[in-house]
């Protein structure tokens, strides 16, 4: 692989450039300061003989240490985000909030003279974040309080909308390193008031469940002798009063889910488990009020607590993590217009835009619709929308599909369809997105449970009908002690505290599932389908190959020097190849050579001298075009080619690299499962990844997004469990049609299309375990099943004979429980030591460290 | 025995305390966010002037 090795040597260049220039970092953000900046900086008043990198980060070190909130730096050392933007430039960027409809749907809770916000804001990572955020209040008056959600990566914002517009406080964290993250599509995400009532219910049900065990004492251990059958009446009537809000509150989502399945005719655990309340219930009220006995009130509370809280263990989410983001998280809130009456520019509201608009769209922006160019010096990088890795040249005139990425200079656009028509959302209205995933009944607990359900209902009757022969009065007994028995309370916990395990393991190791079902689709896949761009090549980074004789050194400088004026994507990659290794005049960025006579002929090519030495780069065509002898050929893998003084020299392909172990990943994977490769890209990387994949129709190049989607669906419909990898728009149908979807995405929390697993780019490698893994959870609910039924069967032994008394119930109740718990949870961990190995280090894993390592240097996150 | 008929209302009401109590703190949202409080303990209190007192709005909006 030549393409790894020498983008690897790129990398170790850059390094041991950066390293020499560690000994000043900034005060503020730890970056390294460059000896220029330092010395510029460093003079001016108030900076107490601290450097910094940037004036951004001197102006907040200013604002924070004038408003005595030099506390940031003791909290953490150079915790601060790098600051690019001066303060004063960021107001106008988020002048659009303040309009009516877009402040409207920000704000949460509005009156007189309070206003509150959140906004998330992805640098919040330490203490010192936390801390500086949560005293806002002191940089301006018109802000109240404010309170951070650390894992959300959120902040709460109560201001007073007279004494300070949104705009302004959006542009004061962000002016302090915060830049909010503004989009629609997340913060219509709310706390899930689900889980605020599990836990209610289980506190109610944990509470009955501790006071009847003190009411049933006296009965197990036959205190009635010395105390009197009184209180046997007492204890029985205050635990029926007692059970009331556990049957009536605590069980509700178990009424309700019985019911649910009971209309849509589907047998699920719900059932037996509702049979089972019903049963204990009516029993022991009968038994109360008819004065016969105490009833199993306590087994009951019991039952519902551990039911809920396996409920409450599998309910484990991933709140930094964003599973089910659209299109519309990706797109900007907003966009620049340009007025055509002025010719001024303004911020408008994205879903503001109308056909026949203008807008301006800068470097690194999206292109947030459809739209025709009209401007010279449209490069659009569409590789997260399409899978292409090289960015398209676009002239005016031509049209550009919304989700593709500027490079180079400011383009202005005219909008022809709607942000919501565009070719690429145009995909979110195919059918898969509409209907929900999956088959909420088709688990291994309902499929266990629909045989189980039966047997135990046959085995109720007949009981029942042999006493009714035998001795009438134990027959209702008999029938509802097997239903009390049989309420498969252990059977319901395998799955959730399994799977809630194999979750958490998985989440240490860096990879984040939607839910804990989501094991059960991984472990039944057979079929692996890899998307190119992204997914196995690190994108944007893709390296340049000479191919031809090798440079000689007086011509990759020449090369470099001619090609680094150029704004041209391909034209910087280039620089980055043919960098000098150690040179002064190159680490400084100073311009040299006055008399280069540069010349771009824009998106053709681009021509200079240097040192006596003539350079000309560009396409085949425009090099052929200015008088250049270029040799025939039919590879269109080249795409800059060059000539030094008028004579040609060959050419530089582009490829991207492939991801470290991805070779490794595919053989593996090849052993026993179908892996197949899908690509936006054009068919010049065929020949690349022939050897890893076997046979031609297992690599499928110029898919667009709608040509996954239909592939992936053609392979399930052929009865194959597909799982889906990949990273980008264009995969967003295809991961939703898949049995599983895998997102790769380089950083944790950056976006990544509706999956049901994410995964670090990092781990990419741990797939191969990762399916083994959740096979081995599954085998793990089987063992917990059959430890289940074991119990069950001794408990219907004694609940048939008709002698089913309430200690019976209290004890073994609770004891199959723990025993399936304790089952589930160690032999999960056994097999997550073998599939996974060692967790990741704290810093990576699950969440990320509130408090940085003093020694973290930050040139790991920049390079 | 009789002091039972006493000791079983106290016990009833202790408990019921607390478990009005955990009723009130997970709907106050204290099981929401179960991260940042222990880094805000971290933070300096030197807290010369707190919050504008007619900018903190009551705890209840949590609720919805």
């Amino acid at each position: 692989m030549q393409a790894t090795a020498g983008f690897d040597s790129l990398i170790d260049r850059d390094s041991t450039a950066r390293s020499s220039e560690r000994a000043t970092v900034c005060f503020h953000c730890g970056s390294p300061c460059t000896a220029a900046a330092a010395a510029e900086l460093g003079t001016a008043s108030r900076t107490d003989g601290k450097s910094f990198c940037c004036a951004g980060c001197k102006t907040v070190y200013e604002l924070l240490s004038e408003n005595g909130l030099d506390g940031f730096y003791n909290l953490a050392e150079r915790s601060g985000k790098p600051v690019t933007v001066g303060a004063n430039a960021v107001v106008d960027r988020y002048a659009f909030l303040d309009s009516a409809e877009v402040f409207g749907r920000f704000v949460h809770f509005q009156d007189a003279s309070v206003t509150r916000v959140t906004f998330r804001l992805p640098a919040i990572h330490c203490v010192a974040c936390v801390w500086l955020l949560e005293n806002l209040f002191r940089l301006n008056p018109g802000i109240g309080r404010s309170s951070v959600a650390f894992t959300r990566k959120e902040v709460t914002v109560s201001f007073n909308p007279v004494q300070i517009p949104l705009s302004k406080v959006a542009a004061l964290l962000d002016s302090l390193g915060y830049a909010p993250d503004l989009n629609l599509a997340d913060l219509e995400r709310k706390s899930d008031p689900v889980s605020r009532r599990l836990w209610l219910q289980v506190a109610v049900a944990g509470f009955v469940f501790g006071n009847t065990m003190l009411f049933s004492l006296p009965a197990y251990f036959g205190l009635d002798s010395f105390s009197g059958p009184g209180f046997k009446v007492l204890f029985g009537w205050l635990s029926l009063g007692l059970s009331v809000p556990v049957v009536a509150y605590s069980a509700l989502d178990y009424w309700r889910a019985s019911l649910f399945a009971f209309r849509q005719r589907r047998m699920s655990i719900d059932i037996p488990i509702a049979a089972g309340i019903a049963a204990i219930w009516l029993q022991s009220v009968w038994e109360v009020v008819s004065g016969r006995g105490e009833g199993y009130f306590d087994s009951l509370a019991g039952l519902l607590f551990f039911l809920l809280c396996g409920r409450i263990f599998q309910q484990k989410t991933f709140e930094r993590l964003s599973f089910d983001r659209d299109y519309r998280s990706f797109f900007p809130l907003s966009v620049l217009r340009i007025d055509s009456q002025n010719a001024s520019e303004n911020r408008v509201a994205l879903d503001r835009l109308a056909v026949g608009d203008r807008i301006r769209v800068r470097n690194g922006e999206l292109v947030p619709a459809d739209s025709r160019v009209l401007s010279e010096g449209a490069v659009i990088d569409y590789s997260f929308v399409t899978g292409e890795s090289i960015p398209a040249q676009k002239t005016a005139g031509e049209s550009v599909y919304a989700g593709g990425r500027q490079v180079g200079g400011s383009v202005d656009l005219e909008i022809i369809k709607p942000v919501s028509q565009s070719h690429l959302t145009s995909l979110w209205d195919q059918d898969a997105f509409r209907k929900p995933k999956g088959d909420a009944f088709d688990t291994l607990t309902h499929r266990y449970s629909r045989r189980f359900t039966w047997i135990i209902l046959g085995i109720a009757l007949a009981s029942c009908l042999f006493w009714a022969v035998r001795s009438p009065d134990k027959a209702v007994k008999s029938f509802t002690s097997v239903l009390i028995v049989a309420c498969p309370c252990a059977l319901a916990l395998a799955a959730p505290i399994t799977l809630g395990t194999g979750q958490r393991l998985l989440g240490r190791q860096g990879i984040f599932l939607r839910n804990s079902g989501v094991i059960e689709s991984l472990a039944r896949v057979d079929t692996v389908v890899f998307d190119k761009t992204g997914t196995l090549t690190v994108p944007r980074s893709g390296s340049m190959r000479f191919l031809g004789e090798p440079l000689s050194a007086l011509e990759r400088r020449a090369l470099f020097e001619v090609a680094r004026h150029s704004t041209h994507p391909l034209a910087q990659r280039l620089v980055e190849l043919v960098r000098p290794l150690s040179d002064s005049s190159v680490s400084s960025g100073r311009s040299t050579e006055a008399g280069m006579k540069f010349q771009e002929t824009l998106g053709r090519g681009v021509s200079g001298f240097w040192n006596e030495t003539e350079v000309r780069l560009g396409s085949r065509a425009w090099l052929a075009q200015t008088g250049i002898a270029v040799p025939e050929t039919t590879d269109d893998s080249q795409s800059v080619w060059v000539a030094f003084n008028g004579k040609f020299r060959g050419g530089f392909a582009l490829s991207s690299p492939l991801r470290p172990e991805v070779d490794t990943l595919i053989r593996s994977l090849q052993q026993d499962l179908r892996v197949e490769l899908l690509s936006g890209d054009s068919e010049r990387e065929r020949d690349r990844f022939s050897p890893l994949f076997h046979g031609l129709e297992s690599m499928r190049f110029h898919q667009s997004p709608a040509d996954k989607l239909s592939h992936v669906r053609s392979l399930q419909d052929g009865g194959r469990r597909v799982m889906m990898v990949g990273d980008g728009l264009n995969d967003a149908g295809a991961l939703r049609e898949g049995s599983v979807g895998v997102a790769v995405v380089e950083e944790v929390g950056a976006f990544s299309p509706a999956s049901d697993v994410i995964l670090e780019a990092s781990r990419l490698p741990q797939v191969r375990n990762l399916i083994d893994f959740s096979a081995a959870a599954v085998r793990v609910v089987r063992i917990s099943f059959g430890v289940s039924t074991a119990y069950n069967l001794i408990g219907l032994a004694i609940a048939a004979s008709g002698n089913l008394s309430p200690i019976d119930c209290a004890i073994l109740m609770p004891l199959s429980s723990a025993t399936v718990v304790a089952v589930a949870c160690g032999a999960t961990h056994w097999a997550g030591r073998r599939c996974l190995g060692a967790p990741l280090s704290p810093s990576v894993a699950e969440s990320n460290n509130p408090i940085p390592a003093k020694t973290t240097t930050k040139e790991e996150k920049q390079s | 025995m009789n002091v039972i008929l006493i000791l079983i209302p106290v016990s009833l009401a202790f408990a019921g305390a607390f478990l009005l109590a955990f009723i009130w703190s997970v709907r106050n949202g204290q099981f929401e966010d179960t991260d940042t409080p222990a880094m805000r303990i971290l933070g300096e209190d030197d807290a010369v002037r707190a919050p504008l007192s007619n900018l903190s709005e009551p705890e209840t909006e949590n609720l919805k």
